[in-house]
C-alpha cells in the first residue's frame, strides 16, 4: 500500500530519495511552465493567462485542503471515502444555517462546522466502517457510497434544491499585478494553506501525529508498542472529516450552496489525492494547486469544454502512468 | 470478494461424478423460463402506472446483470457503468435521429460500441494493473469524460440530447408503440430474459469459470495457465454490451436522452445498488435487487404525493427513494454482504446439507 504520510522525516531519508523528489518537482515545474506557455500562445493575451493562473492557484488551495482530509483517511485507514464531498455539503449547510440564524461572520462558523464534522467523522467510523462489516475494500466503497447518497438526498429532502448564497460582509476585489481577485477567494486560499500547514505540523510534531504516522506505516507494530489502533483510526477519520468542515466554512462565501455540490468537489478531491500520491498530505496540498491550475488552463485550451474535462484527462494519465502519484514512491 | 466462493464450491461438488455435469445451469434456465412465463401476462393485469414500474424494473434488471458480470463474477469493481449505458443510448438515438436507422440495429451497434470501449478501458486498466479503488476511480473518470464530451459536442446535440421522433400507430421495426402499450414490457422482458440467460451461460462457460478463478486468486490462476488478460477483456466486453442494451431500450421507452440521463453518475450508482442489494456475484441477485429498487421509487412517489399526517412537511420533495435505497445499501453491506438473494441461498443450502 502506498502509505506515504511522510513516515520518515526528510533528514533521515537517503539523499538519493530527496534528490529524486527534487528532480520530480523540477519536472512538474517544467510541465507547468510549458502548459502556461502554450496557454499564452493559444490565447495571445498575457493578462488572460495571468488571471487564470492566479484564480487557478487560489481555488487550488481550497481543493488541497479538502483533499488533505481525504488522503489522510486513505493513508491511515486504507478507506476511499466516497462520502467526503457529501460531508463537505453537510458542513456548508451547517455554515449557511448558522449565518442565516445568528448572522455570524461566515469564517467564524468554522468554530461550529469543524467540531460538528469531527463528530460526524467519529460516528461514521464507529457506526459504519469499523468492525468486520467494513473489512473489505468493496464494502468500504459501498458503505461510503451509500452514505454520500444518504447525506446528499437528506439535504435535498429537507432543504430543497434551490441554491443558497452566503455573502461575505465587506467583500472587496483586489488587484494582483493586473489580475482581479475576489477577497473571499484570497482569504479562502490563505486559510486553506494555514490549516494545511497546521495539519502537517500536527502530524510531524505532536504525540497524536506521531501515533497516526506509526499506525499508517505499520499498524501491527503500532499495536505492539501500545498504541490503540482503533482509537487512532477513529480520530484520523474524524480529523479528515473536520478538514472538510474547515474547507466548507472557508468556501461558503465563494459558491452557491446546493445539496449536490459535494459531488463535484469529491471528484476533484479524488484527482488531487491520486495526483499527490494516495496518503501523502503535502502531495495533496501541491496536487490541489496543480489541479486548480489545470482547471483554469483547460478553459483556455479547449474553448467551450467543461473545465473538468482537463482534470479527468490529467487524472487518467496519472492513474496509468504514475498511480503512486507525482511525489509517491513505488511500493 | 468471496461471496460466490461458497456457491461455486458447492456447484463444483454437485458437478462431481454422481450428478450430470450440466445440472446447475439447466436448473437455472428452468427457473428463468418459469419466471419469464409468469411475467408475460403482467402488463395485462397491472394498472397502467404499475405497468410503467414493471418496465423500469426490467431496465434496472438489465443494467444490474451487466454490472454483475464484470464486478460480481469478474471482481472488477466498476464505478462507471453509465459509460456503457450511455453509449448504448446515444448510439441508437444518433443512428435513429440522424440516419433513420431502426433502433434494433442501433441497439446492436450500441452493444458493439460499448463492448469496444469497455475493452479499450479494460486493456489500459489491466495493462497498468489498476486494482480496487484505483480501478473504480478510473472507470468513473471515463464515464464522466464521456458525459462532459457529449455535453459540449454539437455533433450529438450537446446538452439538449435527442428526442426520438414520434411515428403514427405502432411499429415493431421502429420499436415504438402507443404510450402504455404492453409491447414495451414484452420487449423489455425478452431483452432482460436474454441478459439473464447470457449471464447463466457465461457463469458456466470456460471463460466464466476462468474469470471467477482469476477474481479469487489472480496469481494462482495465471500460474496454472489461465489467459488472464483475454478472459478479463471478454468479461468487460460482455458486461458493457449488456448494459448498452438497457441504454438503447431506455431511449426508446422514454423517447428522450440527454448527457446527464445517459452518462450521469446516478446511472452507475443504480446499477451498483441494484446488484448489491440483490446479491453480488449471483445469477438471481440482480433480479431480486431490480424488483426492490425499481418499485421503491414508485412507492415513495405515491407516499410523497399524498403523505400521511406526520410526514406532511415532505410533500412535493424529492430524494426519499434514494435515501431509502442508500439506507438499504448500507444495512445490507453491513449485515448481509452477500445480498438478499445470496444470503437466503446460503441459508437454504446450509439447511439442506444438514
Amino acid at each position: 500500500m502506498t502509505t506515504t504520510i511522510d513516515t520518515d522525516a526528510p533528514e533521515t531519508r537517503a539523499p538519493s530519495a530527496t534528490l529524486a523528489v527534487l528532480k520530480r518537482a523540477g519536472v512538474v515545474g517544467a510541465l507547468v511552465a510549458a502548459a502556461v506557455a502554450v496557454a499564452l500562445v493559444q490565447s495571445g493575451s498575457g493578462i488572460v493567462v495571468w488571471q487564470s493562473v492566479v484564480t487557478g492557484l487560489l481555488t487550488g488551495g481550497l481543493y488541497g485542503l479538502i483533499a488533505m482530509g481525504l488522503t489522510l483517511i486513505f493513508g491511515v485507514l486504507d478507506i476511499v471515502n466516497f462520502a467526503h464531498g457529501a460531508m463537505l455539503a453537510v458542513a456548508m449547510f451547517i455554515s449557511f444555517g448558522v449565518v442565516a440564524v445568528t448572522g455570524l461572520h461566515p469564517y467564524l462558523t468554522m468554530l461550529i462546522t469543524v467540531p460538528a464534522l469531527f463528530l460526524v467523522g467519529v460516528l461514521v467510523h464507529r457506526g459504519l466502517l469499523s468492525g468486520s462489516g467494513g473489512a473489505t475494500l468493496e464494502n468500504q466503497l459501498l458503505i461510503t457510497l451509500g452514505l454520500s447518497l444518504l447525506l446528499e438526498n437528506g439535504l435535498l429532502l429537507f432543504f430543497g434544491a434551490e441554491p443558497k448564497n452566503v455573502g461575505l460582509p465587506g467583500e472587496t476585489h483586489l488587484d494582483v499585478f493586473g489580475a482581479v481577485v475576489a477577497g473571499s477567494r484570497l482569504y479562502a486560499f490563505l486559510g486553506a494553506m494555514a490549516l494545511g500547514l497546521l495539519l502537517y505540523w500536527m502530524l510531524q510534531h505532536t504525540r497524536l501525529g506521531t501515533a497516526i504516522r506509526a499506525v499508517a506505516s505499520n499498524s501491527a507494530g503500532a499495536e505492539l508498542v501500545g498504541i490503540n489502533v482503533r482509537r487512532i483510526h477513529t480520530l484520523t477519520f474524524a480529523i479528515g472529516a473536520a478538514c472538510a468542515g474547515a474547507a466548507a466554512a472557508l468556501a461558503v462565501p465563494l459558491l452557491s450552496v446546493t445539496p449536490t455540490l459535494g459531488e463535484q468537489f469529491n471528484i476533484t478531491a479524488f484527482v488531487v489525492v491520486v495526483l499527490g500520491g494516495m496518503g501523502n498530505v503535502v502531495g495533496a496540498l501541491v496536487g490541489g494547486l496543480l489541479i486548480g491550475l489545470v482547471e483554469q488552463l483547460t478553459t483556455i485550451y479547449l474553448d467551450g469544454q467543461s473545465s473538468l474535462l482537463g482534470v479527468f484527462v490529467v487524472f487518467v494519465l496519472v492513474l496509468f502512468l504514475r498511480p503512486q502519484g507525482l511525489f509517491g514512491r513505488r511500493t | 470478494m468471496t461471496d460466490t466462493a461458497v456457491e461455486s464450491r458447492r456447484e463444483t461438488r454437485s458437478a462431481g461424478p454422481a450428478a450430470p455435469p450440466l445440472r446447475p445451469q439447466n436448473r437455472q434456465f428452468a427457473v428463468l423460463a418459469v419466471l419469464v412465463l409468469l411475467a408475460i401476462p403482467l402488463p395485462l393485469i397491472l394498472p397502467a402506472a404499475q405497468g410503467a414500474v414493471a418496465v423500469r424494473i426490467l431496465i434496472f434488471l438489465i443494467m444490474a446483470v451487466g454490472w454483475n458480470i464484470m464486478s460480481g463474477f469478474g471482481g472488477m469493481f466498476s464505478f462507471g457503468h453509465a459509460a456503457y449505458f450511455g453509449l448504448g443510448a446515444y448510439t441508437s438515438a444518433y443512428l435513429l435521429v440522424e440516419h433513420g436507422v431502426s433502433p434494433w440495429v442501433g441497439m446492436a451497434a450500441g452493444m458493439v460500441v460499448a463492448a469496444a470501449v469497455a475493452m479499450v478501458i479494460g486493456y489500459f486498466s489491466f495493462r497498468y494493473e489498476l486494482k480496487g479503488a484505483y480501478f473504480a476511480l478510473a472507470t468513473f473518470a471515463f464515464a464522466e469524460m464521456l458525459r462532459l464530451i457529449t455535453t459540449s459536442s454539437d455533433a450529438v446535440n450537446g446538452a439538449v440530447g435527442y428526442q426520438v421522433p414520434l411515428i403514427q400507430g405502432s411499429s415493431l421495426g421502429q420499436m415504438q408503440f402507443p404510450a402504455g402499450s404492453p409491447a414495451y414490457f414484452w420487449i423489455a422482458l425478452v431483452l432482460a430474459g436474454g441478459a439473464v440467460a447470457l449471464s447463466i451461460l457465461f457463469r458456466h462457460s470456460a471463460a466464466g469459470r476462468y474469470v471467477v478463478a482469476i477474481r479469487d486468486d489472480e496469481l494462482a490462476a495465471a500460474s496454472v495457465g489461465a489467459p488472464v488478460m483475454r478472459h478479463k477483456l471478454l468479461t468487460v466486453a460482455l458486461s458493457g454490451a449488456i448494459t448498452a442494451v438497457a441504454g438503447a431500450f431506455y431511449t426508446q421507452y422514454y423517447l428522450f436522452i440527454d448527457p446527464q440521463l445517459a452518462f450521469g453518475s446516478s446511472v452507475s450508482i443504480e446499477a451498483i445498488v441494484t446488484a448489491v442489494i440483490g446479491g453480488i456475484g449471483t445469477i438471481w441477485g440482480p433480479v431480486v435487487g431490480a424488483v426492490i429498487v425499481g418499485s421503491l421509487s414508485d412507492v415513495t412517489a405515491t407516499l410523497l404525493a399524498t403523505p400521511p399526517e406526520f410526514l406532511s412537511f415532505l410533500q412535493g420533495r424529492s430524494g426519499l427513494d434514494v435515501i431509502l435505497y442508500a439506507v438499504m445499501l448500507i444495512l445490507i453491506v453491513r449485515l448481509m454482504p452477500k445480498g438478499i438473494f445470496g444470503t437466503l441461498a446460503e441459508k437454504f443450502s446450509e439447511r439442506r446439507r444438514r
